[in-house]
């Protein structure tokens, strides 16, 4: 494992564009997490002098305010935090879920495996917007449910591509050998089938975070989401859209940090799986 | 003085990772006559693949080669991708060990097999294609003509070998090179590409080089055998004289090695100690001292040169006699 | 130094270890493995030759439950292996283990060597202490020619050769009553073939333990079998002692097997003496 660590370790040092995409996430993450400390300001307080103000050095706005005068420095990364934690969250899930499926499924076979296939073809046919509408009308707007709704789909690829390498790690020779040598199924599974699907796994979700940001955002946008007065992205950019003409770093701010993220996420996704799919020579 | 078929002098292969560097074939020279055949004997990590892949330009990217290859007076290494076309499948052919994978899955063997002689000779796909067939026969393929419209899983793969030991003598080649072409095979399908193998030389009076694990397989055919550990060529002799008396310790060990049918049942096999050393940095030892009954201070101080005559070489500071 | 010895079958004990009964195995419909049926005795080896496709490794693998078979029998000690329940099969696992023809593929390429030697320990031995564990796996590792502190390596880490020594540690760390060797040097050099035989017969020897050794490799076979099997396209031709397989063989197909093995001229004895 060190070996194989090393190598895409370095892989991944070599690759141009993914260290730089990925000090840009943590630069994003550290500014989010500590950005607020550096300004007196808070994502509550109105402050009527200074309504939709442009972003200026006074009174710390540094971001300008919005149409009720919330310092937009200050909201905005609180949206950060938000769909960070929303991504990173939403994206452990589906992990832990889609993996431990998708192994079950692969490795059992036969008709569990045609069962639980099944079932995630349903939930695949579910339209998501539908599936989160009706979550939310049961049991009202909270940002708890959005973890959960946006997590309980996220694992669906996840199981599927899963199941797909254990599929092809099942008829390797140390599988046989751990069944010949009295191990049971479960024990199988987590010891030797698992870490050997991990890379693509890896892989997979670096890719979800930005996908599961960018539903959420959707989510927020159409005021599904994340309601006032906490932030996300999604939000902040709902509200900008409203103010294009008159105060357009209201959309720009916000709408310029989620495009980086995500563009950032996505880079470096595919440099991590470059780094890590190399078959050796 | 006859052209050799093929003339190798000093070649040495090398790759060079980040950390370090790996010679495959360091040093190695052979020269090869018009309608020998050479067998050449070596474990994994001996380089006996690599200097041959060198001479079909097959080496990876990343390989850097240096030496001189000479087939029938024209040099490869280095040349045009052009030139070596017209040299590579037509006068100077190979066929590998995995007959699995040689083919292409989705074309007919008859369309694979009539391409060469398009390629090559540029006849039309009629006559390449009876041509193709006729070859069939000579390779001792069953039923040739239905052979020629099927895909190559619906052969075995001592038929697909078959397919690809036709597809190499389409052209009439002055060399093939066969690497490992019976290890993937059974024994008695390993015993039949043998005999063809034999047939055609006598037809066609074709040089042949068989690399090979197996003395055995070497054996029967093979006018000189020469053998190679570590990247070099430790031994180079006649093939009788070799099998009989063999000069160079780990030629000796090897033979050893070699379990037989005939003979007394022994309770426990020879063995030779310790691993052939992998690729790696080029020492100034022998580098079969670790593993050598024979070896001496000299042995791991100073690396021994390929000497001898043009019969007989071998390269130890203390051959047997 | 070639010791002339001949090896000596073992007194047959009235039961045998192994019994196999009427085995068939089918893959998709089709017979791979027809109507096989043979005994088994504790500390013999007993080899199973034919070529590839004649059903050898589905054999060793039915024989080990790992492929199900569609009809037949194997009594393990008094027990129908085909017919008990899952865990009572597992419970028989400790004293049924088999290596495999690629080394490096049958080690999980995640987990160190240490601990896949003492998985076995870890689920036939709970009671062991993990300082318990580390000594047995050290132990074992010596006893097939590694040195204990490569047990924290990984598998790529090491050779083919010695990639099998571990797989032979782990499925001898329990001390089995048989080991099957699907294949087992075959895909090993031919100077490296030697040493992992002879470390078999060496366990064998202290353990006690039965082989079936299946490869086909006839001539090492000749050396180091009790009796000899023979099969083909499914179903077993021939059955007899070593001595009797090789020097008067019945079965037509048998005898085209042994007359396709190219032949070796003998050696000089010159060559032995290693000296100058």
């Amino acid at each position: 494992m060190s070996v194989f660590l090393d190598d895409a370790t370095r892989r991944l040092r070599a690759s141009p564009a993914a260290v730089p995409a990925l000090l840009a996430i943590l630069a994003i993450v550290i500014i989010t997490l500590f950005g607020p400390w550096l300004n007196a300001n808070n994502t509550e307080t109105l402050d009527w002098l200074h309504v939709a103000a442009h972003p200026t050095l006074q009174n710390a706005h540094w971001f300008g305010t919005d149409r009720l005068g919330r310092d937009l420095y200050a909201r905005t990364l609180a949206g950060a935090r938000v769909s960070i934690a929303i991504g990173l969250v939403a994206s452990a899930i589906s992990i832990l879920v889609g993996v431990s499926y998708g192994a079950v499924a692969g490795y059992i076979g036969g008709r569990t495996d045609h069962l639980m296939m099944r079932i995630i073809e349903i939930l695949s046919g579910l339209p998501l917007i539908f599936f989160v509408i009706f979550l939310t009308v049961i049991f009202g707007r909270s940002e708890y449910l959005l973890f959960v709704s946006i997590g309980a789909v996220g694992w669906l690829t996840m199981a599927r591509i899963v199941r797909g390498q254990t599929l092809s790690i099942r008829q390797q020779d140390f599988i046989a050998a751990a069944v010949a040598g009295g191990a049971g199924t479960g024990r199988i599974i987590a010891k030797h089938v698992v870490p050997n699907v991990i890379g693509p796994v890896i892989v997979y979700a670096t890719l979800t975070v930005p996908q599961i940001i960018l539903f959420e955002s959707f989510l927020s946008f159409l005021g599904l989401g994340i309601q006032e007065p906490g932030a996300s992205l999604g939000s902040l950019i709902a509200e900008g859209v409203g103010e294009m003409e008159a105060a357009p770093w209201m959309l720009l701010v916000p709408g310029s940090f989620l495009a980086i993220l995500l563009l950032c996420l996505n880079i470096f996704g595919d440099g991590l799986r470059d780094a890590l799919d190399v078959k050796d020579a | 003085m006859v052209v050799p078929i093929l003339n190798v002098d000093e070649l040495s292969i090398r790759y060079a990772d980040r950390s370090r560097a790996l010679e495959a074939v360091a040093g190695a020279s052979l020269r090869i006559a018009p309608q020998e055949c050479v067998g050449v004997v070596g474990e994994s990590g001996s380089g006996k693949s690599q200097l041959f892949l060198a001479a079909m330009g097959l080496l990876a990217g990343h390989a850097r080669v240096t030496g001189s290859i000479r087939f029938a007076g024209d040099e490869l290494l280095g040349a045009k991708a052009a030139a070596l076309n017209r040299v590579r499948g037509s006068k100077l052919s190979m066929i590998f060990q995995d007959p699995m994978t040689s083919l292409t899955p989705h074309l007919r063997i008859g369309t694979q097999l009539a391409e060469v002689l398009v390629c090559h000779l540029g006849v039309s796909w009629t006559e390449a294609r009876s041509a193709a067939g006729r070859m069939l026969e000579r390779v001792q393929l069953t039923d040739p003509k239905r052979r020629l419209n099927q895909y190559p899983h619906e052969l075995s793969g001592g038929m697909r070998q078959r397919v690809m030991l036709a597809m190499s003598l389409l052209c009439r080649p002055d060399l093939l090179i066969a690497d490992e072409p019976t290890t993937a095979l059974d024994v008695t399908v390993q015993a039949q590409i043998l005999e063809v193998l034999r047939a055609v030389r006598s037809e066609t009076g074709m040089a042949l080089v068989l690399i090979s694990h197996d003395f055995a397989v070497i054996a029967g055919l093979a006018d000189r055998i020469l053998v190679m550990y570590a990247g070099r060529i430790v031994e180079n002799a006649a093939a009788d004289e070799l099998l009989r008396r063999p000069r160079h310790p780990y030629s000796a060990e090897l033979l050893k090695c070699v379990p037989s049918l005939s003979g007394p049942r022994l309770a426990r096999l020879p063995t030779l100690a310790g691993q052939p050393p992998q690729p790696g940095e080029a020492l100034q030892a022998c580098p079969f001292a670790p593993r050598c009954p024979r070896a001496a201070d000299r042995c791991r101080l100073e690396r021994p040169a390929l000497a001898g005559s043009s019969m007989s070489q071998v390269a130890c500071h203390f051959p047997l006699s | 130094m070639m010791p002339p010895t001949v090896v000596k079958p073992p007194a047959v004990m009235n039961a045998p270890l192994l019994q196999v009964r009427g085995l068939q195995v089918e893959f998709d419909r089709q017979p791979a493995v027809r109507d096989v049926s043979f005994d088994l005795f504790a500390a013999e080896t007993v080899a199973l030759v034919g070529e590839s496709g004649a059903g050898k490794s589905t054999v060793a693998r039915a024989v080990l439950r790992l492929v199900q078979p569609a009809r037949g029998s194997v009594e393990f000690s008094g027990l129908d292996l085909l017919k008990a329940p899952p865990a009572v099969m597992r419970a028989q696992r400790r004293d049924l283990q088999i290596i495999f023809q690629d080394p490096l593929a049958s080690l999980n390429p995640r987990m160190t060597i240490g601990d896949a030697i003492a998985e076995p320990l870890v689920i036939f031995e709970p009671e062991l202490t993990a300082v318990e564990r580390r000594q047995k796996v050290a132990g074992i590792l010596q006893r097939v020619g590694l040195s204990a502190d490569m047990a924290s390596r990984y598998p790529h880490e090491f050779s083919g050769g010695q990639c099998q020594r571990i797989g032979i540690a782990r499925a001898t760390v329990l001390r089995p009553k048989l080991l099957v060797c699907d294949e087992a040097v075959s895909s090993l050099d031919v100077s490296i073939q030697g040493q992992i035989i002879n470390l078999l017969l060496d366990l064998q020897q202290d353990m006690g333990m039965a082989m079936l050794f299946i490869s086909h490799n006839l001539a090492v076979v000749r050396h180091i079998s009790h009796r000899v099997m023979v099969m083909y396209r499914g179903e077993l031709v021939e059955v007899a002692s070593c001595e009797a397989l090789f020097t008067a063989p019945v079965h037509p197909y048998t005898r085209a097997l042994l007359a396709a093995v190219p032949r070796m001229p003998p050696i000089a004895a010159a060559s032995f003496a290693g000296d100058a």
